[in-house]
């Protein structure tokens, strides 16, 4: 246990070092595209006097390397600061944005986790089987369309055929659980679709992988059940893999659905940094990008963690 | 398609009658494909009714959005000044400049000093009387010297403004402007309360007929019929909520399954078949929005008009409003004053493409062949914009004009191609006055002269007309500027885009409606309203 423990703090001190970089990195990337904030928010309008007294008023004409240090003092002291573009405060813009997006992630994982899970345990039960093989087209194919168009289907069928769901799902923060459930169906239909084949394909190997073990024939001579075989003696060692999967489809679920987010006018993050990067308001693009490095950061840390608490051997490693 | 194309064809043919002809062939073709429905069953229920929510789906509109009025920049902020504030003045329907929160005004003889007369007994939503300060403080908020404002240029001529009284404003201009009240229509003028010297630019406070009570920059905003508005015919609708949906399908799709009653900006390519929804009605406006193609004046080849003439007369209008405007608008004819603003000029022939004219002025300049660059994003006449250029491409080839079309960045594409490459894609959102449309792009060294034109022909009647208040006169030097920019101007215009609105059968408006915006010069929200 105690070896966990130092684990875990080892690697939150490492994922602090990564923030500082990705930060390091993200502001230096918005630095090189072409045009900043003033012109950006100017457009047409950008005459050198209004440009002028526009980087005056926001500190945009001090050095980039001042500009950060400034940033990241802020941030240490707890601040994220101001919407360079309209002043708003960062962590009121965050704030119900934030959490929309875990909200939308987590109402989809709540499906797509033990949807995928149980299709690839009876796919791995019945392998080779027509319900195998339809299950794994029909999964492979939602996985292999993009995702705006997967969203266009959904829409046509089940909001223009059949007005069984909204086609705008635009929550509020003052929006009942229910309704936000309700309009909410097809961007999460969508998702489901887009993430269930990834995780199904990892359950199924690494199941099919395990039972060709000698302690698995052994099982089965013992005469159990197959599905027994499987639950209970295939599936915990095969579980690191999966995890492994699952917590990189989690993190795609909260930082990858910009597409999901513009067709069904959703209003998360993902909509934010697309919006923020093009103005070059780089203190939320700052503020954005943090939080979706944390999420990959962490859900990875806790990946680990559940694969060698259901492996022990890998805490030791010869 | 087919009946696409006989449209086309006939247009084609009747070019040469002259654009004002032209101009209704299109219309009538525009028409057939929906106008004339929507007169037809808005005839019947012409009286405005009361009350109800009009939901409105909006493709503009940003995150970075701010209540600073300074920084108003897309439809969404437009309708927000329009809604929750008004203007000293206001563009009426038909074009005209009606008073709004001025009652009258006057010009001293050289229209260099301005007073103007405020109404009386006018509030703002939180009770405050409307007075003269607040004219004051809301014109020094653009032109004081660290203003951002893309409004600085407008206001940039005044010299002093005081207030001579509580209801009585006077300005006094650097130099005579006949049209100067016409800038106070402008979205970013609109009245707000001072605060001390300046005004406060996270208030909402205004005296227009809606309250905004949910704003939320980049989502949506809900407004509220403020119950003490002073027009007594207008604000009909109790509430209106503007959603933004940025992707042409989803708004398309909240339109029919009726998540919202009105879109803007349908998607031109699926227009025929939204037209056959029963219960949904197109609508287009011939408005003044015209897309460009600027020629820097001084960088050769375009030093020479010869080489322009050629250009202009190598493109191929007619084709361009069909398959990029899939005849949603009119063909320009090289300057930029259109059909409803006063003083156009309906004398002037209309040019087409005509590629031995073009081999002409080539030959005259001294070339066999010509090779150019011309750079597009999709920013720059929206997102067919690389394919127009493809287009133009095409059909200089026929000549003997190679002209390469470059795709460049949407980011920064104001800054680092406009005005910087010698030939690119621009557009202007038009301006109800010919000294204001002339006088931002075309004037010698004015900061938007996106060709670096300076004729000086041009320039001295620009500045003539400006202060003369003898309106045949004035009308005489605006025809002869047209015609200036037309053949001798460095700006490619080759067509007038239409606004096109999408909404249900119970959204209602007057019959004629404003062309200096979209959704009836952005004041929809204040003119239409429902009829169930």
């Amino acid at each position: 246990m105690k070896a966990i423990l130092i684990m875990v703090l080892q690697r939150l001190s490492l994922g602090l070092l990564t923030l500082f970089v990705v930060s390091v990195i993200i502001f230096s990337a918005v630095e090189l595209l072409p045009g900043d904030l003033a012109q950006e928010i100017l457009g047409q309008s950008a005459t050198p006097e209004t440009v002028a007294a526009f980087r005056a008023e926001l500190g945009l004409d001090k050095p980039a390397v001042t500009r950060y240090g400034q940033w990241l003092f802020n941030v240490a002291s707890g601040d994220f600061g101001h919407s360079l573009a309209n002043g708003r405060a960062i962590s009121e813009l965050l704030a119900s944005r934030v959490g929309n997006t875990l909200f939308l992630a987590a109402y989809a994982a709540i499906i797509a986790v033990p949807l995928s899970l149980i299709l690839g345990i009876l796919t791995a039960l019945y392998r080779n089987s027509w319900f195998d093989r339809s299950v794994n087209v029909l999964t492979l194919s939602s996985i292999s369309f993009p995702e705006f168009f997967i969203a266009y289907i959904l829409i046509l069928a089940f909001a223009v055929k059949i007005p069984l769901f909204p086609s705008l799902a635009n929550i509020y923060p003052d929006t009942p659980l229910g309704d936000m459930l309700y309009r909410s169906a097809l961007p999460v239909m969508t998702l489901v679709m887009v993430v269930v084949a990834h995780m199904m394909r990892m359950t199924r190997a690494a199941i099919i992988n395990v039972l060709a073990s000698p302690y698995v024939e052994m099982a089965r001579l013992k005469g159990l059940s197959p599905f027994r075989v499987i639950v209970k003696h295939a599936l915990p060692n095969a579980l690191a893999p999966i995890i492994n999967v699952v917590a990189l489809n989690l993190a795609y679920l909260v930082v990858g659905v910009v597409v999901v987010e513009v067709v069904f006018v959703y209003p998360g993050l993902g909509q934010l940094l697309v919006d923020s990067v093009s103005k070059r308001d780089v203190t939320v693009v700052q503020a954005v990008s943090l939080i979706f490095a944390a999420t990959f950061i962490l859900l990875n840390l806790v990946a680990d963690v559940l694969a060698i608490v259901t492996n022990p051997r890998l805490l030791n490693p010869r | 398609m087919d009946k696409n194309n006989k449209n086309f064809q006939t247009s084609k043919a009747k070019s040469m009658m002259g654009r004002r002809a032209f101009v209704a062939t299109t219309l009538a073709a525009g028409a057939s494909l929906g106008l004339a429905s929507e007169r037809s069953s808005q005839s019947q229920s012409d009286e405005p009714k009361k009350g109800g929510t009009l939901r409105v789906g909006f493709t503009q509109g940003a995150l970075s959005d701010s209540t600073d009025p300074a920084s108003f920049n897309n439809d969404f902020m437009f309708a927000y000044a329009y809604g929750v504030f008004n203007g000293l003045t206001e563009i009426a329907p038909n074009g005209e400049l009606v008073p709004e929160l001025a009652e009258q005004w006057q010009a001293s003889p050289d229209a260099r000093i301005w007073t103007f007369q405020l109404r009386r007994g006018i509030q703002f939503h939180n009770g405050k009387d409307f007075v003269a300060a607040d004219v004051v403080a809301t014109i020094n908020h653009h032109r004081h010297i660290n203003s951002t404002s893309s409004a600085k240029p407008l206001v940039a001529d005044i010299v002093r403004v005081t207030a001579l009284d509580s209801h009585t404003v006077v300005m006094e201009l650097g130099s005579g402007n006949a049209d100067f009240p016409f800038i106070f229509s402008q979205y970013n003028l609109v009245i707000h309360p001072a605060l001390g010297d300046s005004i406060d630019v996270t208030s909402m406070n205004g005296t227009g007929p809606y309250e905004a009570k949910i704003f939320d920059p980049g989502v949506r905003a809900v407004y509220q019929r403020n119950p003490n508005y002073w027009k007594p015919d207008r604000a009909h609708l109790d509430t209106v909520e503007i959603i933004l949906v940025a992707d042409p399908a989803a708004r398309l799709s909240a339109l029919i399954t009726g998540a919202v009653d009105l879109i803007d900006r349908p998607d031109l390519k699926t227009l025929h078949l939204l037209k056959r929804h029963p219960s949904i009605r197109v609508e287009q406006t011939v408005g003044n929005k015209h897309y460009t193609l600027p020629m820097l004046s001084d960088i050769v080849p375009f030093t020479n008009n010869d080489v322009r003439m050629a250009l202009k007369h190598a493109i191929d209008r007619e084709e361009m409003v069909e398959k990029i405007l899939k005849g949603c608008g009119v063909v320009g004819n090289d300057h930029p004053i259109g059909p409803t603003v006063p003083f156009f000029n309906s004398d002037l022939p209309q040019r087409s493409y005509d590629p031995d004219k073009a081999r002409f002025y080539l030959n005259r300049a001294g070339l066999k062949t010509l090779d150019v660059k011309l750079h597009m994003a999709d920013v720059s006449w929206g997102n067919d914009s690389v394919k127009a250029g493809v287009l133009f491409s095409e059909s200089s080839t026929k000549a003997g004009i190679n002209l390469q079309v470059l795709r460049e960045p949407n980011d920064g594409y104001w800054s680092n191609v406009w005005m910087k490459k010698a030939f690119c894609g621009s557009y202007s959102g038009g301006r109800p006055t010919a000294d204001w449309a002339f006088t931002t792009t075309y004037a010698r060294g004015v900061s938007w002269n996106e060709s670096h034109w300076d004729h000086s022909r041009f320039n001295q009647l620009l500045v003539a007309a400006r202060s003369e208040l003898d309106q045949a006169l004035r009308g005489e030097m605006y025809y002869e500027m047209q015609g200036l920019v037309r053949d001798e101007g460095s700006t490619i215009i080759p067509m007038f885009g239409n606004y096109v609105l999408a909404m249900n059968k119970h959204v209602r408006h007057t019959e004629k409606i404003a062309s200096n915006w979209d959704l009836d010069g952005q004041r929809f929200m204040e003119r239409w309203w429902l009829d169930a």
